[in-house]
């Protein structure tokens, strides 16, 4: 029980990778990323959780209250944003892609080249 | 083609385990779920309310312990919306879509469509008012009060959407909300004090007027994350739903 929510951010990322290797659209693709992507959340607040101890925010709390780990949380923030950014690009891309060549299948568009 | 994907996936299956072993096994090293004791945050939650007068300490360190970083952030948000803009619109080619109409019949949808803009809106504007509070934030706010204006899409149609979320009114609550980021940096360097200084003042711990600069780098992130959102829906609806030209 100890390990579990690292356990399930290893078993995140890998099911996130293994789809992105396998995958045969550049939509299931960005979705993929977004799966591995994911994991990284479940990692750092993983990561930051304490024991009895509340949010770290202090109003209507008294301060000296145990909190968590807030420097985890916003980089989790950062982590979303970068996340949100990166789908957008690869979706744009797809849908470039696929008014060029007709397909959003990675093995097709590279075959197509030259 | 259907053999070489078949056999990717079956080279990928030992090395996919792999990293997963990798993995439990640098995990199984780190301090058990639930007992880190980090020093940062330990410290940070100590003296953010005390020095920042702030009651949100992730807040806080957003905008202000670390607000030189998203500073940055903000900045991949803007250049990929733009970068989207840019490939959306890279060639005039029009795409083989047909010319859809996508009018909404369902009285009931669109009554209740109308009454979540409004909820959802509020909600956002909520979030990032009270961003360095109680939880929330420019950036979650932004995206609440984007969520909200796109079910304007989904349950009245594209038409009343085109008309509300055109680029020229979108581009300039984007640019103005990442350039106050910007501004707010450049007006403590003039003042003399250090980039980003907030020189307004902590204000009132647990109140609306808490954080000084903080507040207004928080509503002008809040900006360009709403316009920001809005943009790249209306970039991927228009190529597929839009007058062709």
């Amino acid at each position: 029980m100890n390990y579990l929510a690292f356990g399930v951010a290893a078993w995140i990322f890998c099911v996130g990778v293994y789809g992105a290797i396998v995958s045969r659209n550049l939509i299931h693709l960005a979705l993929c990323l977004t799966v591995t992507q994911s994991s990284t959340y479940v990692l750092l607040l993983a990561i930051g959780y304490k024991h009895h101890a509340g949010a770290p925010i202090f109003k209507g709390v008294k301060l000296g209250t145990p909190a968590v780990d807030p420097v985890v949380q916003s980089l989790t923030l950062t982590d979303i944003v970068v996340s949100v950014t990166v789908v957008a690009l690869v979706l744009a891309l797809a849908v470039v892609a696929h008014e060029h060549s007709g397909t959003v299948d990675p093995d097709e568009l590279a075959s197509m080249e030259g | 083609m259907r053999d070489r994907h078949n056999v990717r996936g079956l080279l990928a299956l030992p090395a996919v385990g792999g990293l997963g072993a990798l993995l439990a096994w640098g995990f199984s090293g780190m301090p058990p779920f639930g007992s880190f004791h980090g020093f940062y945050g330990q410290l940070l939650n100590a003296i953010a309310l005390p020095q920042r007068h702030t009651t949100n300490v992730v807040t806080a360190i957003v905008f202000d312990y670390r607000g030189f970083d998203t500073m940055g952030e903000e900045f991949i948000l803007f250049a990929a919306v733009v970068g989207v803009v840019i490939l959306m619109r890279g060639d005039n080619e029009q795409p083989t879509m047909l010319q859809r109409t996508d009018r909404v019949h369902s009285d009931a949808i669109r009554f209740f469509g109308v009454t979540m803009i409004g909820v959802g809106v509020l909600v956002g504007l909520w979030l990032a008012a009270f961003g360095l509070v109680t939880p929330g934030g420019g950036f979650q706010g932004g995206v609440a009060i984007a969520s909200g204006i796109v079910v304007l899409f989904l349950s009245i149609g594209y038409p009343a959407w085109s008309k509300l979320a055109r680029e020229e009114a979108l581009d300039p609550f984007e640019g103005i909300g990442a350039g106050t980021y910007v501004a707010v940096g450049l007006a403590a360097l003039i003042s003399g004090a250090p980039f980003l200084h907030n020189l307004l003042g902590p204000g009132t711990p647990g109140t609306l007027w808490s954080g000084g600069s903080m507040a207004i780098i928080n509503w002008g992130v809040a900006m360009e994350v709403a316009a920001a959102n809005l943009l790249l829906y209306s970039e991927f609806l228009q190529r597929y739903l839009g007058p062709k030209e």
